[in-house]
């Protein structure tokens, strides 16, 4: 078990220069002259162009830029945005927020979807499991900035429930609302990956026998049923999980919630290599462990399910 | 929850999605407000307001955007300052007396203090402008120090024009003869005192300044990145802009929607930029609280001074032609919504000389008769071939206007006309100022001060900063001179609008609209006025 998480983790490393080095390049092959835009319509001294440039080493040739990039990582030091700040702080500063939000999302995700998939498998055919799975898809259709504006203009500005947006209340409780947009945009293939699982265990000899034992149904729903039911649906997770990092820029800028999606937009605006390529090397690796985490989880969950040790 | 109420939940909630989306939702009023009708207002009510993170440390001589221009404005104190209908008025000064049109002497008042107890004299302007001016400070806004006698823009230099005559006296000699107009600049946040405290570690008096002005820093921690600035009103300041509530909150929003939605949920006192997609019902939704008024932002598209048959005679011609053949009253009214406003000349109505009735201005009316009769005579010089082309930036919101605007044209003089898009600002820019382009592209000025020479001599005159298309032309050159230098502010206006008749036969820029600043404000929130630059007065506001 030990060796294989250690190889999981070694195997970071050519991700992340690979990662690095190929974001590195997008950001470079980009067009136009980021220093220049800083000055929006006016234009300023080729002498100050220069000596800006420079500044940030964008007068050298990419090579030398990843360089300095990469010897600056090892040293801990991920680089300096245009303002100044030091991509290590805007990170720190960020990753939580945005962390926060994809936890409580994965965790309505997952609620939703096993309260609401169990109940569909266990009335299949009936009304619940219809309603169920046309909201399903309707979520499932709309974009996710549709979805947040809609929630936002009738929970937030028409019935008061929630506040409109973020902005300094980014703890907990100020997430709700993002966290159940998203939450609820994620949950319907979670929702029906459960309720096959569901159908299909309970058709299995191990249930039936649970059963013939004169079990009660609270005994055997839960325990032989349920977390048997719950691979797939963890698998699906591991998957969304990129889906929410994506998803998270878009509802970071309806909501106006400080996290990385909203640096990370503002950062391509103004072709800030550092931060750019900083911030999707994170997301990266985030990804990577979480698979690994869920790879994990399985033996944990079924123990036929085990690791060469 | 019962079966019936989540399938019902559903249902309302995509009819209430397909009803957003089809625009029906319009109409509607705020719900929730904190504010309670009342006549005088709160004093120590604190005003939220919408803002964007500063792009730069909060140094006055390297923040040339809006976002950290508004905090500076608000905790700064300059020699003066703008009031709400642009005029200039003295605030750290006594006086600021222009000798002759290159030298100007400035007699600060005494007692003024930083919110460090340091007191503001002529050392405090003589060494924030220094330190601004120095070339391997690499500053943003190193060129306002350039009319200067001493400024080198390529090297360290010292600005020798500087010289402290006692503590509350300095004199100011320029490099060239534009006094008059110099001193009409000196509300800029550019030149903004500094306390000697700030030359210690200028990083991190950039992340907590220490002003001058109205407000001031809430707290050590006031500036959180990212989310708001706390600033409270700073009982020291002695000026002319008194603080009328306690304080102001500036919530920094990523995208205008969400602040659209904040100050719709009531969590917003003051919003100074309606979304687009608000355009069309933000004067309903917001009734007497919503603001539409002409800005200092003059838009255009600009034809290189070299383009194929768009020089000499039948450049001439074909220039007028094309701007002829605009409609701006209907595309302003269609594609804007009404939030732009038809330009008449080449500054904006918010400056004190715009006119609407200068000689040749008529080139800037829709008049399709004329267009196709002036192309004709163009053809008759030299025949059209090819497409006329407006190149932009698609990350800014222009694709709408400028197809509309080719479609004018080419429905207008019969020609194959359309948009060139550019994937950004950058990209448009980098070609723009390496002289790459070959179509028309456009083009747009927000005013730095309100000045018609701001207007006029960075763009058109020989030579100049951002004379995009290199325009020359002698006797505008001389009539802005003329101006800069004139002794009082009716014969400056006289030369400028000279000059712009000028501009309007020769049309380096065709002019399109005057953007206006579109923004409302919540219930309970009164004296909301929003000055020249299109940012609300944030001392006048009351609330509660």
């Amino acid at each position: 078990m030990f060796a294989y998480i250690v190889r999981r983790v070694l195997q970071l490393i050519p991700v992340f220069i690979g990662a690095t080095l190929l974001i590195y390049f997008l950001v470079f092959a980009m067009p136009g002259d980021p220093i220049a835009a800083l000055f929006g319509d006016k234009q300023p001294t080729p002498e100050l162009l220069e000596q800006l440039r420079a500044q940030y080493h964008l007068d050298q040739p990419f090579l030398v830029q990843y360089w300095f990039y990469l010897s600056g990582i090892f040293r801990g030091d991920m680089g300096t945005t245009f303002s100044g700040q030091s991509v290590n702080d805007v990170l720190a500063r960020t990753l939580p927020v945005t962390a926060r939000l994809a936890v409580m999302s994965i965790a309505i995700e997952f609620v939703l979807s096993i309260i609401i998939g169990t109940i569909s498998a266990l009335r299949k055919g009936k009304l619940f499991d219809h309603g169920a799975l046309m909201a399903g898809l309707v979520f499932l259709s709309v974009p996710v900035f549709v979805l947040g504006f809609v929630a936002q203009y009738f929970l937030a500005i028409k019935l008061g429930w929630f506040n409109a947006t973020v902005g300094a209340d980014n703890g907990w409780n100020g997430l709700w609302l993002p966290a159940l947009v998203l939450g609820v945009s994620l949950f319907a293939t979670s929702m029906r990956l459960m309720r096959g699982s569901v159908i299909d265990t309970m058709n299995q000899d191990w249930v039936r026998t649970a059963y013939s034992k004169g079990l009660s149904r609270n005994r055997v729903l839960p325990i032989h049923v349920l977390r048997n039911s719950l691979i797939p649906v963890i698998t699906n997770s591991a998957t969304n999980f990129g889906v929410l990092l994506v998803g998270a820029t878009v509802t970071e800028a309806v909501f106006n919630i400080p996290g990385v999606g909203n640096t990370l937009y503002h950062a391509t605006l103004q072709h800030e290599g550092p931060t750019i390529v900083s911030f999707v090397t994170v997301f990266v690796i985030l990804y990577v462990l979480v698979n690994l985490l869920v790879d994990l989880l399985y033996g944990l969950l079924d123990p036929r399910i085990r690791y060469v040790k | 929850m019962k079966r019936s109420k989540i399938a019902l939940a559903s249902l309302t909630l995509l009819t209430a999605g397909v009803i957003a989306l089809s625009g029906c939702a319009g109409g509607g009023g705020t719900t929730g407000d904190n504010g309670k009708t009342n006549g005088g207002g709160n004093a120590s009510a604190i005003i939220t307001v919408n803002g964007n993170e500063p792009e730069n440390p909060l140094i006055p001589t390297n923040t040339n955007e809006v976002g950290g221009g508004k905090i500076l404005d608000s905790v700064f104190a300059g020699l003066a300052y703008y009031d709400g209908d642009g005029k200039l008025v003295n605030d750290m000064a006594e006086s600021i007396t222009v000798d002759d049109p290159s030298n100007l002497t400035i007699k600060l008042k005494k007692g003024n203090k930083f919110t460090n107890d340091e007191e503001v004299t002529a050392d405090s302007f003589i060494n924030a402008w220094q330190y601004g001016a120095k070339f391997s400070n690499k500053q943003l806004n190193s060129s306002w120090f350039a009319d200067i006698e001493g400024f080198d823009p390529a090297k360290d230099s010292e600005l020798t024009g500087l010289k402290k005559v006692d503590d509350y006296t300095f004199t100011v000699k320029l490099n060239s003869p534009v006094a008059a107009d110099w001193s009409q600049r000196l509300g800029y946040s550019a030149y903004y005192p500094l306390p000697s405290v700030a030359f210690d570690d200028m990083k991190s008096f950039g992340e907590h300044p220490i002003g001058n002005g109205p407000y001031k820093l809430a707290s050590d921690s006031a500036w959180q990145h990212d989310i708001q600035i706390d600033l409270v009103k700073n009982d020291g300041y002695t000026g002319g802009r008194q603080v009328k509530n306690g304080g102001i909150t500036i919530k920094f929003y990523a995208s205008q929607d969400s602040a659209y939605a904040d100050l719709q949920g009531g969590n917003l006192d003051v919003l100074d930029a309606i979304p687009p997609s608000a355009f069309a019902t933000f004067e309903s939704d917001l009734g007497d609280r919503a603001v539409n008024q002409p800005a200092a932002i003059f838009q255009s598209f600009s034809i290189p001074g070299d383009a194929a048959h768009f020089t000499g005679q039948e450049g001439e011609l074909r220039r007028q032609a094309i701007s002829l053949a605009i409609n701006r009253e209907q595309i302003t009214k269609t594609i804007f919504n009404d939030t732009r406003t038809p330009a008449s000349d080449f500054t904006s109505p918010v400056i004190n000389g715009w006119s609407d009735s200068l000689a040749g201005a008529d080139v800037l009316k829709y008049n399709a008769d004329e267009a196709k009769k002036l192309w004709a005579e163009a053809d008759a010089i030299s025949k059209w071939s090819g497409s006329f082309q407006i190149a932009y930036n698609a990350d800014g919101g222009h694709k709408e206007w400028v197809d509309a605007v080719s479609n004018s044209i080419k429905n207008t003089l019969g020609i194959d006309a359309s948009g060139k898009s550019y994937v950004d600002f950058a990209t448009l820019r980098a070609d723009v100022n390496a002289r790459k382009i070959k179509t028309a592209f456009r083009t747009g000025w927000q005013a730095d001060y309100p000045g018609m020479y701001n207007f006029l001599q960075p763009l058109y005159s020989t030579g100049a900063s951002s004379n995009d298309t290199d325009y020359s032309n002698k006797q505008f050159d001389a009539l802005l001179a003329s101006g800069a230098s004139a002794a009082d502010q009716d014969t400056a206006i006289a030369d400028y609008q000279k000059a712009q008749e000028i501009l309007l036969k020769d049309l380096p820029a065709i002019p399109l609209w005057y953007s206006n600043v579109t923004g409302g404000f919540g219930k309970g929130v009164n004296n909301v006025t929003f000055g020249w630059n299109s940012v609300p007065l944030y001392y006048e506001i009351t609330k509660g």
